[in-house]
């Protein structure tokens, strides 16, 4: 087959830069399904909410999205505590965390999308800031900031992750709570708030995906919808709860989307993450990078 | 109660509902009716696999219109083909999907077979909406024919009698299984599958059968689906509102019985049906899901938990 070069070489390149943002909306994921054991498979719909409240921010007050979703992650952590609270309380004190807490957070999702249907309709919106529609040329390959920009904001947010897991004490009891929880409490912590801080985390982290999600394309409430499978076919094939994993994972979904897209057309995109998963867990169910 | 006796208080049940709503003698209680029996298909063919075995399905969607699909292929290809054998066209395809997920993800933890039937309704929706034969994402036409040749009643009365047939069915399978040596197979791998594998359940082929009998309900009860709304696009037949109601009815009525579902279905179903009437179709959904996370925090067991005897057992 003659692939034109070009054609090729910008697949690749948009594939990479959508990796970056996918790894972005994963990490959250990774958190709370790969470290904590809890399938939050609300998420999508708390990015979306993030994609929101910089959709507000910048349509009122004109502000950046990227800022206004910062701002907003001291009160994306608490609802994150606040949900953890309950789902703890409720469900795995109990010993009832598996059909009652997807449940839970099935309803959890419905309902956020309902309430944002009912609040802002499902029209599309997006936002607008000075480098959305710039590009940047480098030979054939075109760059455009709008997937820049959340490709270096993604990257920043794992890296720092990464280094908060890996050198701070929370940081570390985040990393232990999963594997021993006894052992943790020897070391004079308390699983349960190691946990509900863990939670708070990968709920705020859902505010900055948001915003670039809403950089990236425009929103409307139930899209949410189409990242449960991406984010969990990256979060399983990176191995659970590996950043550099997840990364990697990412990456090679948006290369392989970005492909399908440009030579079948975009409707089939949804189609590959998909694929991706059950081929995954059929036949390597720890992940591409995980500990067998 | 035996099998027999219980399936015949079903079909007096059914005789009553359907003389009910005959005597009330306006088409719409035959529309919402429909609806609320759908539901209660839904439900309990969600619960055969959820309820008994513990493994959450959010693909209802997937199922369901696969089961509608498989009827507007075969409306396009054979039109004469009566509606019953559609349906059980429809149950069979959805009852191999179903089979098909469960052999890959199924042995694997609960929770990867409950992510992995959330993205296959994504998927599956993807591949009809590209799939111009059915009319893509355009959607598709139905005509539906005024009378039936049967009993020469209306042909709504005609899907609500099908319906109501299914339901008996279907509840009297649910209960079947429960009470006999497969149900009791099921119930160790809800309480705990690796003892039951220690001790020579085979849970595999158990949960296997789970998701074909549980996905074959679904896709019967979506195959007439086209009949009763006479258009259908990717959009509405792969609507969440289906899984999230089908979750929900279960949860709320109480898991651990047929009748859990019976109850959810009927209660729910009714609620939505007047909530969308006089409030709006999209705060009836809210409605929903608040009551699904409600009744998962504050009454575990659902309604039915309320009037069982406190004991031991789960």
């Amino acid at each position: 087959m003659d692939l034109p070069l070009d054609l090729l070489g910008n697949a690749l390149v948009s594939g990479l830069l959508l990796g970056g943002f996918y790894a972005a909306v994963t990490v959250g994921v990774s958190i709370s399904f790969g470290m904590l054991d809890i399938v939050n498979i609300a998420h999508p719909a708390f990015i979306i909410l993030g994609s929101y409240i910089a959709y507000i921010c910048n349509s009122t007050f004109g502000m950046d999205p990227i800022l206004a979703s910062i701002l907003a992650t001291p009160a994306f952590y608490l609802l994150g505590m606040a949900i953890y609270h309950v789902y703890d309380v409720s469900f795995e004190r109990r010993g009832d965390s598996g059909l009652r807490g997807l449940a839970f957070f099935f309803g959890i999702l419905f309902i956020t999308e309902v309430s944002l249907v009912l609040t802002f309709g499902v029209d599309y919106r997006l936002v607008e800031a000075t480098y959305i529609g710039q590009s940047l040329h480098i030979g054939p390959i075109d760059l455009p900031f709008r997937l820049l920009v959340p490709f270096l904001i993604s990257l920043a947010l794992m890296g720092g992750l990464h280094l908060y897991m890996s050198r701070t004490f929370i940081g570390r009891a985040i990393q232990a709570v999963a594997q021993d929880p006894l052992a943790l409490r020897l070391m004079a912590a308390d699983p349960s708030k190691i946990k509900r801080i863990a939670f708070g985390m990968s709920i705020a982290t859902a505010s900055i995906g948001g915003a670039i999600l809403i950089i990236i394309q425009p929103v409307e409430p139930s899209i949410g919808r189409d990242y449960i499978g991406r984010i969990f076919a990256i979060c399983v094939m990176g191995g659970l709860g590996s950043f550099g994993g997840a990364l990697i994972a990412a990456m090679a979904l948006g290369i392989m989307e970005s492909f399908t897209s440009t030579f079948f057309g975009p409707s089939w995109s949804p189609a590959v993450s998909f694929g991706f998963l059950l081929l995954t867990l059929a036949f390597r169910p720890s992940g591409l990078f995980g500990r067998a | 109660m035996r099998n027999p006796v219980f399936i015949l208080w079903l079909c007096v049940a059914a005789a009553l509902t359907f003389g009910t709503a005959k005597l009330i003698d306006n088409p719409y209680v035959f529309f919402a009716g429909y609806v609320v029996l759908q539901y209660i298909v839904l439900s309990t063919g969600w619960n055969i696999l959820g309820g008994y075995t513990g493994y959450v399905n959010f693909g209802t969607a997937a199922f369901f219109a696969m089961g509608a699909y498989s009827t507007v292929v075969l409306h396009k290809t054979v039109p004469d083909l009566p509606l019953p054998v559609m349906i059980a066209v429809g149950g069979v395809i959805s009852g191999v999907i179903g089979l098909g997920t469960g052999y890959l993800t199924l042995r694997l933890r609960g929770t990867f077979f409950g992510i992995a039937t959330l993205a296959m309704s994504v998927v599956v929706q993807t591949l009809i909406t590209n799939w111009s034969f059915v009319g893509g994402s355009r959607g598709a036409y139905v005509v539906r024919p005024d009378t039936t040749e049967y009993f020469g009643i209306d042909y709504i009365e005609y899907l609500f009698l099908l319906m109501l047939a299914l339901s008996v069915i279907a509840v009297g399978v649910a209960r079947a299984i429960e009470k006999s040596r497969l149900g009791y197979g099921f119930a160790t791998i809800r309480d705990d599958e690796l003892a039951a594998e220690a001790t020579g359940v085979p849970t595999l082929k158990l949960k296997l059968l789970a998701t074909a009998l549980s996905g074959g309900f679904m896709g019967m009860a979506g195959a007439p689906l086209p009949y009763y709304v006479t258009y259908l696009d990717p959009a509405s037949g792969f609507s969440l509102s289906y899984a999230v109601n089908t979750i929900a009815m279960p949860l709320i009525g109480g898991t651990s019985s047929w009748l859990g579902p019976v109850i959810g279905a009927v209660l729910l179903g009714t609620l939505q049906q007047v909530a969308t009437v006089t409030i709006s179709s999209a705060l009836s959904l809210l409605i929903v899901g608040l009551m699904l996370v409600g009744f998962v925090i504050l009454a575990p067991k659902g309604i039915i938990g309320w009037f069982a005897p406190k004991g031991p057992r789960k």
